[in-house]
């Protein structure tokens, strides 16, 4: 595997399942990727594909029981948090590694003042003085383009815009300078002219604070923008890993073609065909079918696609892909006679 | 902020000015709230009675004239005088003493300790909340006036030990209704945001729960006034709570039930006084709940 040398975050082997009335539910598995320092890696896919699971265990978020997350290594910048109980998890989380959520609505405590929630971090960890956390929120709301930063530093929740409160959330992400910054879906909730001033703001933020970022998205268009690399997932997989440009050049997957291709082009002069999608729906995760995951959606499945699940195979320079079809014939009929 | 000019070296100093401006932005809004000051009013004037009661009125509540039994109100005695000549208004007065101290303190420990508990019970949940819970469940199961009956008959009829039985009884409500609302309060995204900063499981319940309980917790106690000071009455009556010649109004609407249809004053107007009493504290609790809840404008 081809590894560059300075990542912020290396994942092995992440699996998260959550024991329930229906028997044990894998909701991960076997998930690694990399994140390079300063850089925005993209993690794409479906509603229930894992993305948010994904986010939740690196930040230790997932409750136990039900759930149990189990990983060879994740290593942020040299501590191994697969090692780490709770409380070494808990002095990590906001100051580490970072989130920024998907609800600006909701994500804020609505009887706290501003001030006090995006400071918490710095009074949870560095145990600074008021005085100290008020200037640096303000310095913060002034850095994520807050107008009129020193009224709104002692504004409650209700009297913030949606784009307002996510800055907040994001000054709130940046406040102890992370690691990591995740970004779980942080625009769908707002309109698509916030959207891209959010979008414009975290790409400026990482350029000059150079927080690496884990962007949470479904939305192609955002990891087209943003990212370096991409990890499409589906059904707790990652079923493509590529540099954001390959990805978008050389789709391999055909998980990742079906979702380039129900992309509308603007460039099409009129719709004369009806948008293509993919067929069928994601797998129950406690029903998976037998071999591949996406075959049953699949207009390329093959006899060894119901019989063995694919691997995750490197067919091109830090382009990985979980599929048969970029097996090496001789690799398919190995598998097949085993 | 600028208007601190005490030393920087003392952090505590943040909790005095952030108290303050929060203390302005809440007093405009339950300013412009008018049965809120009604109520404000005619309980600061309730206190002011209690407290400068000998100043006040011209009688003494204890000595008994028999010659003055069972008067009609009069202009000497506004609401005549009970079945020991004593002025009726001047009893009353002298019995919010005891009436607004019983009504307020146990229902104030009771809250405390319900607070705590109903909070630990729902946001630590597991064995914490089993325990707590159970414990809950044989306070409520209990008879209470019986609970209340035998701590004051064994811990001895004073005040002290009212306001112990009272919020023995008390607490066990607050808890519950505290816990649901933690349950609920656990479940949303600002509280999995808070954990996302690294804080601690108690910082969570001071912090983020705790300040959403508040505006329930104002309604609670403003509602568990009334029930304590009816509680009270009960023990009196029944002989464990305040012991005669002193009296609460409790115990003065159930001495005066003998004498109903000679002179109705003596059992009506402590009565009238409980009620309007209850009233303005349940005023007051809603206007505190509309003026310092953030989450209800906007």
């Amino acid at each position: 595997m081809a590894v560059s040398a300075d990542n912020v975050l290396r994942v092995r082997n992440l699996s998260t399942e959550f024991h329930g009335d229906r028997g044990n539910v894998r909701v991960l598995e076997d998930v690694s990727f990399e994140v390079g320092r300063g850089r925005i890696v993209g993690l794409v896919g479906e509603s229930g594909s894992g993305k948010t699971v994904t986010a939740l265990s690196l930040m230790g978020l997932v409750p136990t029981p039900p759930g149990k997350v189990s990983a060879e290594l994740i290593d942020l910048d040299g501590i191994d948090l697969a090692k780490l109980d709770a409380d070494g998890l808990r002095r990590i989380r906001g100051r580490d590694v970072t989130m920024v959520f998907q609800e600006p609505m909701t994500s804020l405590n609505p009887v706290r003042r501003v001030w006090e929630q995006v400071g918490e971090p710095l009074r949870v960890h560095r145990r600074l003085g008021w005085r100290e956390i008020r200037g640096r929120v303000l310095n913060m709301f002034e850095m994520v383009g807050i107008p009129e930063p020193k009224a709104r530093l002692d504004a409650f929740p209700y009297q913030l815009s949606g784009g307002l409160r996510q800055r907040a959330m994001i000054a709130m992400g940046l406040i102890c300078e992370p690691k990591l910054l995740i970004a779980d879906e942080p625009t769908t909730a707002l309109d698509v002219t916030t959207q891209a001033q959010i979008l414009r703001l975290m790409v400026d933020l990482r350029d000059r604070v150079g927080t690496s970022i884990i962007m949470i998205t479904h939305d192609l268009g955002i990891i087209a923008e943003m990212c370096d690399t991409v990890n499409v997932m589906y059904a707790g997989q990652i079923v493509e890993q590529a540099d954001v440009f390959e990805l978008f050049d050389r789709p391999m997957h055909p998980y990742t073609r079906g979702l380039l291709a129900s992309i509308p082009k603007a460039t099409e002069k009129r719709t004369t065909r009806r948008l293509p999608s993919i067929p069928g729906i994601v797998p129950d995760l406690a029903k998976l079918p037998g071999g591949c995951r996406f075959r049953l959606r699949c207009e390329h499945a093959m006899p060894i696609c119901q019989r063995r699940e694919p691997g995750l195979i490197e067919p091109g320079e830090g382009h990985r892909v979980r599929c048969w079809l970029h097996e090496t014939e001789e690799a398919v009929r190995q598998a097949e006679t085993s | 902020m600028s208007q601190s000019t005490a030393s920087i070296a003392e952090p505590v100093n943040l909790e005095d000015i952030r108290a303050a401006s929060f203390l302005r932005d809440a007093t405009t809004a339950f300013r412009r709230n008018r049965l809120a000051m009604v109520g404000l009013l005619f309980v600061i004037l309730l206190a002011l009675l209690a407290i400068f009661a000998p100043l006040v009125s011209p009688y003494n509540p204890y000595i008994v004239d028999l010659d003055q039994q069972l008067l009609p109100p009069s202009l000497h005695h506004w609401l005549g005088t009970d079945n020991f000549g004593r002025d009726v208004l001047t009893r009353i007065i002298y019995g919010a003493r005891i009436s607004l101290v019983v009504g307020i303190v146990p229902s104030f420990i009771s809250l405390v300790i319900g607070t705590v508990m109903g909070i630990l019970s729902g946001y630590v949940g597991g064995r914490t909340d089993f325990v707590v819970m159970r414990l809950a469940d044989m306070m409520i199961a209990f008879p209470s006036l019986l609970l209340a009956m035998v701590v004051m008959y064994t811990l001895g009829a004073n005040l002290f030990n009212i306001f112990i039985a009272l919020a023995l009884v008390g607490w066990a409500g607050v808890a519950r209704v505290v816990r649901s609302q933690t349950l609920a309060l656990k479940e949303k995204e600002f509280i999995e945001a808070a954990r996302a900063n690294g804080t601690t499981q108690s910082t969570v319940m001071a912090h983020h729960i705790f300040p959403n309980v508040v505006p329930t917790l104002i309604v609670l106690f403003s509602l568990s006034i009334p029930d304590a000071i009816m509680w009270e009455s009960s023990l009196s009556f029944l002989g464990v709570g305040v012991q005669p010649p002193k009296s609460s109004w409790g115990l003065l609407v159930s001495a005066g039930e003998d004498y109903l249809f000679q002179a109705p004053m003596v059992a009506v107007a402590p009565g009238v006084a409980i009620l309007l009493a209850v009233l303005a504290f349940n005023f007051v609790g809603d206007g505190l709940r509309d003026a310092l809840d953030p989450s209800m404008k906007g």
